[in-house]
């Protein structure tokens, strides 16, 4: 067991997995000699060795393609899409190829990849560096789409992400890979060492993709979220002294319904938050689920806090990011119902 | 001050539209046998010319000829030319089958059988390809049995892909045949993945990319050969161009572009063209590609110069963008009829011959569509289950999609 942070946890993932399987390669753009631009395959190259981990072309179709067919072939690709707000060029071979192999051949072929890629705002980003694209591949069939949102999560679903047999997408959000952050941006940013999740045990563990976590227990109303906005919700609990229920729903694709249907049923009030934008975000899956299978015991509308349906803004980051004041607000608009 | 003339903006025509007279005097054909045959370990900067010109070993009067010939035997060729009038067989029996409403849709293969057929021999068991959808010859040459190519084709109760799969979108591991794709150009690349994981293991598999002439202008192509040329990998980018991308002619997907094996020069790949329509040609240079890949020199860009004979699809009509004679007037001829000649010249065959192995080619695919109708066609008899819908989009089924099959009552 040991202090890490999120970086340090999903680098360990990897190192893990490569050294237990010699099928796993990791690469993408400047993930070999220097180790990623968020450091997350620090020292995976010189341990072991350049065909295990290696730079690529700026490609994301290249950087995608390739691993569907490595892992035609047998490998256990490990790739990484620098940002998330660039794995457009890799779509078509993400949904056409990655998502539909195993089902188009009837088995024959199949596409264990992970396909990690830094994701979400609230670090300036501006548009390019701060998308939130997880609709866009739950709206898939043949994905498992994994958000975390701690080192101990990041660790373990990465590990489970590397040996499910069926095509990841991994995104990691990164503005908590130094700390965990909930929001309060004017406060000063506390690290992982300080934060019970910040714990990771050496070594192997995994946590089974399709399970959500639940993260603050409480009575009044169920706040579905996950990454970043699993800390925002935490803290808009905290801050309006509500008692809520936050889920970290960890998976998105396959979801742990069952989780989401007992904490709703017991509430009769959810809230559903994420960063990424409105209309037809994932949100909008959660709200009807929910809305399918909590009816009758729903004493509110299921409301959903995101952000705003424009492309992520620069110079107005705390206007767009859904922090604890408007999670906040929706906590006690629901709960007064 | 001087004034600048309107710009213009270019778009290319063929040369010929639907009443004209088929003119294929602007493509330029070096005589069989004139193309040099460089070692495989060449460097592609010494071997630029091979990428503008065409390598053939068939003369006009049906000889070998040239440093390209002499690999195959007098069985390797009949065993080919058999290969190639099963699949032109096939594509007559399914043709009509489409037209018959036993299947929803069917690509035809005419002209251009001699480049999947040919490749296919100069494989080993155990090598990869990723073909498009008109590439079939390498099913059959690779002895994939006919019958279960129709099971998929009729989606019937043996299809092996369970009626997921449009017909002719085929799939077999077994057979180094990887699974067809509707999305254009997308298994270049994987191709290319693939022979780079045979590297990374330290095997001694190859790869083979197939694309179309049109398919070159999506981005996968450029992918492919970027990443082909960055690391080397042990793969063949075959480049089947028969003139025509649906109505669309190849000018439009070459531009300016010499040739379309000029593209791999760019990447510092060897950069061959050679005549799809002459069987030793093709597999000569596929056998070249093959060495090259095995002996870890790299990869290799081939084009076959073809003809698309046929229509696009079963959904498509040529004579609204083509002459209706053109076919007839290409110049490499037609692929099986060369290939007879030369066998004929060699004095291993016969019309009378010809004539007979025609009868029990045909006799084979007839017997094979038997087979596979008793299972069942598109619309009658034994069909795949609607089970099968749910299985094999993950390797476990998630709860939502129980939930679904539980709805849907299957």
């Amino acid at each position: 067991m040991s202090r890490r942070t999120m970086i340090e946890a999903i680098r360990d993932a990897m190192d893990v997995e490569m050294g237990r399987d010699d099928n796993v390669v990791v690469f993408g753009e400047d993930v070999g000699y220097f180790g990623g631009v968020f450091r997350c395959t620090a020292g995976l190259q010189a341990k072991y060795g350049r065909d295990r981990c290696f730079d690529t072309p700026i490609s994301e179709l290249g950087i995608v393609g390739t691993a569907i067919g490595m892992a035609a072939y047998g490998l256990r690709p490990c790739v990484e899409v620098q940002f998330a707000d660039y794995v457009y060029p890799a779509y078509d071979q993400i949904v056409s190829e990655a998502a539909r192999l195993r089902y188009r051949s009837a088995g024959e072929f199949t596409c264990p990849i992970v396909i990690r890629m830094p994701t979400g705002g609230g670090i300036f980003g501006g548009q390019t560096h701060s998308q939130s694209p997880e609709a866009l591949f739950t709206h898939v069939s043949g994905l498992k789409v994994v958000v975390p949102s701690n080192p101990y999560d990041a660790k373990g679903l990465l590990i489970a992400a590397i040996e499910d047999p069926d095509p990841v997408i991994f995104l990691e959000p990164k503005r908590l890979y130094n700390g965990p952050f909930d929001g309060h941006h004017e406060r000063p940013v506390t690290p992982w060492s300080k934060h019970r999740l910040g714990e990771v045990p050496d070594g192997h563990y995994a946590i089974p993709l399709g399970q959500a976590a639940v993260r603050r227990e409480g009575s009044a109303v169920t706040v579905l979220a996950y990454g970043t906005m699993t800390h925002v919700a935490e803290a808009a609990a905290e801050d309006t002294g509500i008692d809520a229920e936050v889920i970290d729903l960890r998976t998105l694709l396959p979801l742990d319904l069952d989780t989401v249907r007992k904490s709703v049923e017991k509430t009769g009030r959810c809230v559903v938050v994420h960063e990424a934008t409105l209309t037809s975000g994932f949100g909008a899956e959660l709200a009807a689920l929910v809305q399918e299978h909590c009816f009758f015991h729903l004493e509110a509308p299921v409301r959903r806090i995101a952000g705003w349906d424009t492309p992520y803004p620069h110079a107005q980051e705390w206007d767009y990011f859904p922090g604890p004041e408007r999670v906040g607000r929706a906590l006690r608009e629901t709960v007064e119902v | 001050m001087d004034r600048q003339a309107p710009l213009s903006l270019h778009v290319p025509e063929p040369e010929v539209r639907p009443g004209g007279t088929p003119d294929f005097s602007d493509v330029k054909i070096a005589a069989a046998g004139s193309v040099r045959r460089p070692e495989t370990d060449a460097k592609p900067e010494d071997i630029r010319d091979l990428a503008y010109s065409i390598i053939r070993v068939l003369n006009r009067k049906g000889e070998a000829v040239g440093p390209w010939a002499g690999l195959l035997s007098d069985d390797d060729l009949k065993e080919g030319l058999r290969h190639m009038m099963t699949l032109r067989a096939f594509d007559a029996r399914m043709l009509t089958a489409q037209r018959q409403g036993k299947t929803s849709f069917y690509m035809q293969h005419m002209g251009e059988e001699a480049v999947s057929c040919a490749f296919r021999r100069a494989l080993r068991p155990g090598d990869m390809n990723f073909p498009t959808y008109r590439q079939a010859g390498l099913l059959i040459a690779g002895d994939y049995p006919i019958a279960e190519m129709m099971n998929q084709i009729f989606s019937n109760e043996r299809d092996p892909l369970k009626g997921r799969q449009l017909p002719i979108m085929y799939s077999s591991k077994d057979h180094g045949f990887f699974s067809i794709s509707g999305n254009l150009g997308t298994q270049f690349v994987q191709a290319v993945g693939w022979a780079m994981a045979s590297a990374i293991k330290k095997d001694t598999k190859i790869a083979a990319g197939w694309i179309g002439d049109g398919s070159t202008a999506e981005s996968d192509f450029h992918a492919a050969l970027v990443f082909a040329s960055t690391y080397r990998a042990p793969v063949i980018l075959n480049i089947v161009n028969n003139q025509w991308a649906i109505s669309t002619f190849q000018g439009i997907a070459r531009g300016g572009s010499g040739t379309f094996a000029a593209r791999g020069l760019g990447f510092g790949l060897p950069s061959l063209r050679v005549d799809g329509n002459d069987y030793l040609a093709v597999h000569a240079v596929a056998s070249w590609a093959a060495e090259r890949a095995r002996r870890n020199l790299g990869p290799t860009l081939v084009e076959y110069v073809t003809y698309r004979v046929g229509a696009h699809s079963t959904s498509d009509d040529p004579s609204a963008y083509r002459p209706k004679e053109e076919s007839a007037a290409w110049p490499l001829g037609d692929p099986v009829l060369r290939l007879k000649n030369h066998l004929i010249v060699r004095g291993a065959w016969s019309e009378e011959r010809h004539k007979q192995a025609e009868a029990e080619v045909m006799d084979t695919v007839i017997a094979a569509q038997k087979e596979a109708e008793s299972h069942g066609t598109l619309h009658s008899g034994g069909r795949p289950s609607a089970r099968d819908m749910f299985e094999g989009v993950y390797a476990e089924m998630p709860p939502h999609l129980r939930r679904q099959r539980q709805e849907a009552g299957v």
